[in-house]
């Protein structure tokens, strides 16, 4: 791991999260409609504090996940809320781009460190 | 990712699971309406049961556990001179409400769309990872 830290600084961690989370939203979205579904989601600045302090991606979620705080409750039990949750997707999937490109430009340099061009 | 579910599955068996939910509802409108000889007999309305699947912390997806029959009863209606009266003259029709059922319907459409998004956008967060330093 400590190369890899090194090399992509908190962007290798970020994007292990990020994608953790990608699949705790899809999780949402796809118990909209069941009964008694509690809508989770993860505190992504606590997550990734642990998974810079060393420890693994998994981990660092399995901390930090909790039930997210329905707006208005209904007669179902679910705590989804489609709005909320299509936001966060949008927004993570964004984040997830981001950290992508950031990722990039890191390779890139290195690259271009390698060839000498 | 260490979990086994991944988007894909996620939004492919959410996906599933609407899609029965829609078949019943098309069973339902396509009986409503339908006339039986006897309150046993009558078309009942069909109903799907979710059940979370979870798989890991957080990590779940959904899948149909059952299908249950409606307890409501058939509606009894006096025609005496329909062929499938009974000897009172009584036809019992499907308890079918098709405006709940209509809603029932868009709601299921709404919720397969939003699977569809999601594994659109998976899909191309996947692709552009693959194409990373390139």
């Amino acid at each position: 791991m400590a190369t890899s830290e090194t090399l992509f600084g908190v962007h290798g961690d970020a994007l292990a999260l990020r994608s953790q989370r990608l699949a705790l939203l899809a999780s949402n979205i796809a118990n909209a409609s069941t009964p008694g579904y509690k809508a989770r989601d993860i505190d992504f600045g606590k997550a990734l504090e642990m998974a810079q302090s060393g420890s693994s991606a998994d981990d660092a979620v399995d901390a930090t996940v909790g039930y997210r705080v329905p707006l208005q409750t209904s007669m179902d039990g679910n705590t989804v809320e489609l709005s909320t949750e299509q936001t966060m997707f949008a927004e993570n999937a964004v984040q997830y781009r981001t950290t992508l490109s950031f990722l990039n430009g890191r390779i890139n340099t290195l690259m271009t460190a390698i060839k000498g061009e | 990712m260490s979990s086994p579910l991944s988007v894909f599955d996620i939004a492919g068996r959410a996906m599933s699971a609407q899609m029965v939910r829609l078949n019943t509802t098309a069973s339902n409108l396509a009986n409503a309406g339908s006339v039986s000889g006897s309150k046993d007999t009558a078309f009942k309305a069909l109903r799907p049961v979710f059940k979370t699947v979870s798989e890991g912390e957080g990590i779940a997806t959904v899948q149909v556990s059952s299908i249950l029959t409606s307890q409501d009863e058939a509606v009894k209606k006096h025609m005496p001179d329909h062929p499938l009266a009974d000897a009172n003259g009584d036809v019992w029709e499907a308890n079918v409400d098709s405006a709940a059922e209509m809603v029932d319907m868009l709601e299921t459409a709404r919720a397969y769309q939003n699977n569809v998004q999601v594994m659109q956008t998976a899909k191309s967060l996947t692709l552009d990872t693959l194409r990373l330093g390139k």
